[in-house]
């Protein structure tokens, strides 16, 4: 997807956007001695509609049970809710129910493809398990702008198994650099990289690198994170062997995360997580395994938190995606403007509006991150700093941590200003008293 | 310039504290890490990624010696800095306690120790402010722990 964020759906109007906020109680609060929050950390988590609390309480109150076991009423009707959940969840990213593998969080579900491969490359899973087998001279791709989640695991994946990891490189303004997709060669049994970045909101050219993957019969790992919460995103389309994503980055509960795993390759999987709910037939020596996607879902499950997905996604598809991507495409080219004004603020990322989501990291001249968020801070405005769990991309950009100030559905152009204006004062607050 | 709200940032950030910022004292490493009574220690604040490397070296019961380098926050490097001030030349039974009052005064919640126990910590004391704010105290006491791990090598000749 080359995340054409077109404007043919009108943004909110105020009234519009006004309705929206009242959906999110937390928004109401003050902070730091009755300052009104200004919360610009929807990249690190989103805030919650009143929808997604309920549905979660009204789980617990009337359906509690336990899912895929017992027989009585509750447990029937929980199980539903539980499933109807997956499809909701599924639909709204382009794939089937069938292909949804309930995880904790996106951190969980990429390591879950890193243990299959490891669990296949030691021979569990049979024959059909065997494109997932890594052999001596195998290869591994990742980029320089991943989370840690999605590269920490392939750095495991390939000590355990002796694979060599392998990286794209970026260009100064923290881009994809595609001159380095020469990297993927015959070797590469696996592409894994991030759909739009944390830190820059930088969004990877997917279909290029996809095609490059699939020319050399390499599978595709997207870490969808920051996307799915922000763009209109069909993992059926971007042609991506999986996928994962987090529930409470996308108005959703912590707790609960899905990947996307496409159905032919999940059938092949062993899995990895091994007990209760996920086996046919036990004996004291060896055990069958149910089919995907319970196979990847051992244990009791986080069946609230589905739940409160389940209202998320629809809260979410409700608004509708497009229209989302078009109101956060408007303020980060608000943000994007404002910053350019300030002689002593640089934006870390593209400074253009295009293909980037308004989660915009930067440095103040002389001020460390730290400092420029606590100032923020006690003006009641919550952004992250840091190293906001991307350290190699920090080293590449030539600083060790930043500031950084993230959208979303619920945030207005008001946020933003005031964010603006507390920005202008951080330097000269700083070097005050200086000759 | 006063910046919009309370002043709690002029009290967190108060001109001592962004002087040694950008004045840093002890500043460069100095001496020689293999030399008797010497001890050298490195951290990292993982959130943040600021970093702190200190030598010390003690002689006869007293620091004789104490430098430094790193990259941080401005309240990081003021610490480690102003820490280069009040125990320099100190006997280690004088750091032992500076170092715990300092913890202490961490561990306040802005609430401060008193005139006496902040009069003994001389220009620690201003750092007072950083207690309330409970992911700042890490970076206060950033050079703390590396003078405290550095003081430990050193008794070792490591």
């Amino acid at each position: 997807m080359s995340a054409a964020v077109t404007h043919e759906v009108p943004a909110l109007t105020a009234a519009e956007l006004a309705a929206v906020r009242a959906d999110f109680p937390l928004l109401e609060r003050t902070v730091r001695d009755g300052k009104p929050l200004v919360y610009l950390d929807t990249a690190a988590t989103s805030q919650k509609p009143q929808c997604v609390l309920d549905a979660e309480q009204d789980f617990y109150e009337r359906r509690n049970a336990a899912v895929h076991r017992g027989a009585h009423a509750l447990a029937e009707e929980a199980t539903q809710a539980y499933e109807e959940a997956r499809s909701a969840v599924a639909r709204f990213v382009g794939v089937d129910d069938g292909e949804i593998i309930w995880t904790k969080n996106a951190t969980e579900g990429l390591n879950l493809v890193t243990y299959v491969i490891s669990n296949a490359t030691l021979g569990r899973g049979g024959a059909v398990a065997e494109r997932l087998r890594l052999r001596q001279g195998d290869e591994i791709v990742v980029t320089e702008a991943e989370h840690h989640a999605n590269l920490v695991p392939w750095q495991e994946l390939c000590a355990r198994t002796g694979a060599t990891l392998r990286w794209l490189g970026l260009d100064d303004d923290g881009r994809i650099d595609l001159d380095t997709l020469s990297v993927i060669n015959e070797r590469t049994r696996v592409v894994a990289f991030t759909h739009a970045s944390n830190v820059t909101g930088a969004i990877s050219p997917v279909e290029q690198i996809v095609s490059a993957a699939r020319a050399v019969g390499a599978l595709v790992v997207l870490d969808a994170c920051q996307s799915v919460p922000h763009l209109p995103v069909d993992l059926r389309a971007l042609d991506v062997d999986f996928a994962a994503f987090s529930g409470h980055k996308m108005l959703g509960p912590t707790g609960v995360g899905a990947l996307y795993g496409r159905r032919e390759l999940l059938e092949a999987m062993p899995p990895v997580l091994t007990g209760g709910s996920m086996v046919e037939v036990v004996t004291m020596a060896e055990t069958t395994y149910m089919p995907p996607p319970q196979r990847f879902e051992a244990g009791t499950q986080m069946v609230a938190q589905t739940i409160g997905l389940n209202a998320a996604v629809g809260y979410l598809a409700e608004l509708g995606m497009e229209g989302v991507a078009a109101r956060e495409a408007e303020l980060g080219e608000r943000m994007l403007a404002g910053i350019a004004q300030l002689p002593d603020v640089r934006v870390l990322g593209p400074t253009d509006g295009a293909d980037r989501l308004a989660t915009v990291a930067f440095a103040v001249d002389g001020v460390h991150p730290h400092d420029v968020g606590q100032y923020l801070d006690d003006a009641g405005i919550a952004v992250r700093v840091g190293h906001h769990c991307a350290q190699p991309l920090h080293r590449r950009l030539g600083v060790a941590s930043s500031a950084r100030a993230s959208a979303g559905i619920y945030t207005t152009p008001e946020d933003i200003d005031a964010f603006l204006a507390v920005l202008a004062q951080v330097r000269p607050f700083f070097v005050r008293g200086r000759g | 310039m006063s910046p919009a709200g309370s002043g709690a940032m002029e009290q967190l950030y108060q001109q001592v504290i962004l002087d040694h910022a950008r004045e840093r004292h002890g500043y460069g490493l100095t001496g020689d890490v293999d030399a008797a009574g010497t001890g050298e220690s490195f951290q990292v604040n993982p959130t943040c990624g600021d970093e702190v490397r200190l030598r010390v070296r003690v002689d006869d019961g007293t620091v004789a010696e104490v430098s430094w380098e790193g990259v941080g926050c401005s309240i990081s490097q003021a610490s480690t800095s102003v820490l280069t001030d009040v125990v320099g030349g100190a006997s280690l039974a004088d750091v032992e306690e500076l170092s715990a009052l300092f913890g202490e005064l961490m561990r306040s919640r802005g609430a401060g120790l008193g005139a006496e126990a902040e009069e003994q910590l001389g220009d620690a004391a201003v750092f007072a402010g950083t207690s309330k704010y409970p992911a700042r105290v890490k970076c206060a006491l950033l050079g703390w722990m590396a003078l405290r791990d550095a003081l430990i090598k050193g008794s070792k000749g490591e």
